[in-house]
């Protein structure tokens, strides 16, 4: 591949995401602000399938794929290694999608957190089991329509809101914990510096929009991503040694429906359902300060 | 809720076999358990067994061989001769447990990353290694991991970033890590385990018997079964050189409780001898941000195949290599245990074949018949992967049967090492007959009785020219099950 456009990337074009993939730039906003003194562990998913196919690969880095669930224990293991081996300017760093992280991989991520083990762990989150064809994770947020929560005569989409996993994590007593969006990649890359710069485990949560699984096209990945922002519905904030801030506080904020709307996963929302959403924002938005 | 305890436990479901009414199975659950009551292992009876010299009469005991299953060198090095050999002395023995002489042979082995989760009976390995590390005696990583799951995926991380790596575990514990075993050797890291068997739940046993390893046979890592302590340390001293020059993960077993828990003189080896030995590990291929490698990429159908097949040419290597390393060992530290042991089986009729403590029980036995003239044999399989079909066919192809006595069972089919046996013959003109015997599960002791019962069986087999029914259990209380073996 003509790789000349990038030439500074670290994750090298050619790969198989989808147009418009927001984990990809996740993935490239990461190499970007982490430099190339990283080892990442990545979990299988996405972002390990289109990237990797042997004998090709799009990394730059050292980089490793073990299986779904352990992203986190391989990055120990790393850490573990390079401590032994007296590599201190090496950075562990493990990736994983919000299944491999929230549901199949919180173990392994709990373990990690609270043995204290240097590794920065980011999970780019696109609320579903995208991968295998748009399955529902504990990260799918309430009313979402996916091939295992089918809009039928009695039930109607997710009946769940997702799992706070960040507070989870933060109330292990990691040093740092964070959220971002692929929307705002400046904050996004701060927060991974902030993080890979602590000695210790660390978490960055990026919510990143999927193409496919959101039912949005291609060219609206950035415009979804900050309408989540822009609406409440995601929060981009950082718990700093136990104490939280937010990082960016929508001026003012816009109803919930504009970050529904636009999204084919929300369109079968009757006003009523949209209400219960709004209302849920709205609190999640006073927890955080939002007005 | 009185007595609701006794009322559950005779329930005993698991215990069903087939379709058995519930009527049956409430009794069978009130027979007596029936074991004779378990002596403490005093020094009073090992010493009546050990110098063969005071026992003129040659009665060592074969009611009392429970307690050489594993101990049976223990005759051979205490010995007085051996101790005042004139040439300076041998060298002090420390008397150390199966699992402590693992955790010294990772220490001796200079272990860079050590990631294991406890598990019942090898959670001394995990305990000594933490204690050398405590202590400073050990200049490694000792990962506190919450599962064995993450255990060897931790494992596999650090020997992919090129430490040395070593993990522990047993039964259930393997069970869980059984995922990560396979990729552990697709992607070629050689890390080394110590398995200390034990039987699979359900029902639950913490005993020893070999179903967990054999259960994992085919998921790439080569596998050791050793007869003592002396050779679990030096086994895992070997395990490191074969594993890290061909890229290849080891499992070394040893016999939950019967070795992981009983103590016998081991001859330490000196760490500079270790240190020549073992050089450091320095892998082909690492995690490096100077030389980017990706690694556990995606294999697509044009290369899966080809790369699989790669690891079983790798396998096939490791016979060779596990000979050759045995061999530098023996010159260095004066042991060697080759693939397989020939224990009187050159000229015998009838060989018996096993793995692991069990293989110390049978040479009593063998020698009893030997005694008397009788042609019995025995040979010791202690690579079950690879397997040493030729060598086998070597060892074994003259006799004229062959009992193999082993504590697994493939259900539906038979105990695997008696299959991979039989498949070693199967483009051989002539073969000889072969019984399976499955023996010693859940910590069922195999007595001397049930030996000589196997021996029996297989020298009519020999005599008749034929064998009517190939697979049977030893030891079994034909009651329990309304069976006759």
């Amino acid at each position: 591949m003509n790789d000349k456009p990038f030439p500074e990337s670290l994750i090298a074009p050619g790969h198989g995401a989808c147009a418009g993939c927001g984990c990809i730039l996740a993935m490239r906003h990461a190499l970007e602000a982490l430099g190339k003194n990283v080892i990442i562990s990545m979990a299988t998913g996405c972002m390990e399938v289109v990237t990797t196919p042997y004998p090709e690969t799009s990394w730059r880095v050292p980089w490793i794929h073990v299986a779904f669930e352990n992203a986190a224990a391989v990055a120990s293991g790393v850490s573990a290694a390079l401590k032994s081996l007296g590599r201190k300017e090496v950075k562990s760093v493990a990736i994983a999608g919000d299944g491999g992280t929230a549901d199949i991989g919180l173990q392994a991520l709990s373990g990690m957190v609270e043995r204290g083990d240097n590794v920065l762990y980011i999970c780019y989150d696109n609320e579903g089991y995208m991968n295998t064809g748009i399955q529902r994770s504990g990260l799918t947020p309430f009313g979402a329509w996916t091939t295992t929560t089918p809009i039928g005569k009695v039930k109607r989409g997710e009946n769940r809101q997702k799992k706070n996993l960040p507070a989870i994590i933060a109330a292990h007593g990691a040093p740092y914990v964070a959220t971002a969006s692929v929307a705002y990649p400046v904050d996004f890359m701060n927060k991974l510096k902030k993080a890979a710069a602590i000695e210790g485990p660390t978490y960055v949560h990026v919510l990143a929009p999927c193409t496919p699984g959101w039912r949005i096209d291609n060219s609206k990945t950035i415009e979804v991503a900050r309408l989540a922002v822009l609406t409440g519905s995601w929060i981009l904030y950082e718990i700093e040694n136990g104490k939280m801030n937010v990082t960016f506080k929508p001026p003012k904020r816009r109803p919930v429906t504009d970050y529904l709307k636009i999204q084919g996963r929300f369109k079968h929302l009757s006003d009523a359902e949209i209400s219960e959403i709004q209302k849920m924002v709205d609190d999640q938005c006073k927890h955080f300060g939002i007005e | 809720m009185k007595g609701w305890h006794n009322e559950t436990d005779r329930r005993c479901r698991d215990s069903r076999a087939g379709q058995r009414g519930e009527e049956q199975d409430r009794e069978l659950a009130g027979l007596q358990a029936d074991h004779r009551r378990r002596k403490v292992h005093g020094v009073r009876p090992l010493l009546d067994i050990l110098p063969r010299a005071s026992d003129p009469q040659g009665q060592t005991g074969e009611s009392r061989l429970r307690l050489l299953q594993g101990l049976r060198h223990l005759r051979q090095r205490v010995s007085i001769s051996r101790d005042n050999d004139g040439f300076g002395g041998e060298k002090m023995k420390k008397m150390l447990t199966g699992n402590e002489a693992a955790a010294i042979a990772a220490k001796l082995a200079r272990v860079n990353v050590i990631s294991a989760y406890p598990i019942t009976p090898q959670t001394v390995v995990v305990e000594k290694l933490s204690e050398f590390v405590a202590d400073g005696e050990l200049d490694a990583e000792f990962m506190k991991v919450e599962s064995e799951h993450s255990a060897l995926s931790a494992c596999v991380g650090a020997a992919a970033t090129g430490a040395r790596t070593f993990t522990a575990t047993s039964s259930q514990g393997l069970m869980y890590m059984a995922e990560m075993l396979f990729i552990a050797s697709g992607m070629r890291l050689p890390i080394v385990m110590a398995n200390a068997n034990r039987a699979i739940s359900a029902p639950l046993s913490i005993w020893c018997d070999q179903q967990d390893s054999i259960s994992v046979r085919d998921c790439g890592w080569i596998q050791l079964y050793c007869e003592n302590n002396q050779e679990i340390m030096d086994t895992i001293i070997q395990a490191f050189r074969v594993a890290e020059s061909l890229s290849l993960p080891v499992m070394v077993c040893y016999d939950g409780f019967i070795l992981s828990h009983t103590v016998e003189p081991v001859d330490v080896p000196e760490q500079k001898d270790v240190d020549e030995f073992l050089p450091h590990f320095k892998p082909q291929y690492s995690l490096d941000p100077e030389k980017p490698v990706t690694m556990g990429s995606m294999g697509v159908p044009e290369y899966y195949e080809e790369i699989k097949c790669i690891q079983q040419e790798a396998m096939h290597a490791a016979k060779d290599k596990l000979v050759k390393v045995d061999a530098e060992f023996g010159k260095k530290f004066g042991r060697r245990y080759k693939l397989l042991e020939r224990y009187h089986s050159d000229d015998a009729d009838v060989v018996l074949l096993t793995m692991g403590s069990l293989s110390s029980s049978v040479k009593e036995i063998v020698d009893r018949y030997r005694e008397r003239g009788e042609k019995v044999g025995l040979v010791k399989v202690r690579s079950f992967r690879p397997f040493p079909a030729e060598e086998l066919i070597d060892a074994i192809g003259h006799a004229k049967a062959v009992a193999v006595l082993e504590k697994n069972i493939s259900f539906g089919s038979a105990g695997a090492l008696f299959l991979d046996t039989a498949a070693s013959f199967v483009n051989v003109k002539k073969a000889p007959l072969m019984l399976d015997f499955i023996c010693g599960l859940g910590g069922r002791d195999v007595e001397a009785l049930q030996i000589r019962e196997a021996i029996r069986a297989a020298a009519r087999a020999a005599e008749s020219g034929e064998v009517r029914k190939a697979v049977r259990w030893l030891g079994l209380r034909e009651k329990l099950v309304g069976l006759r073996t």
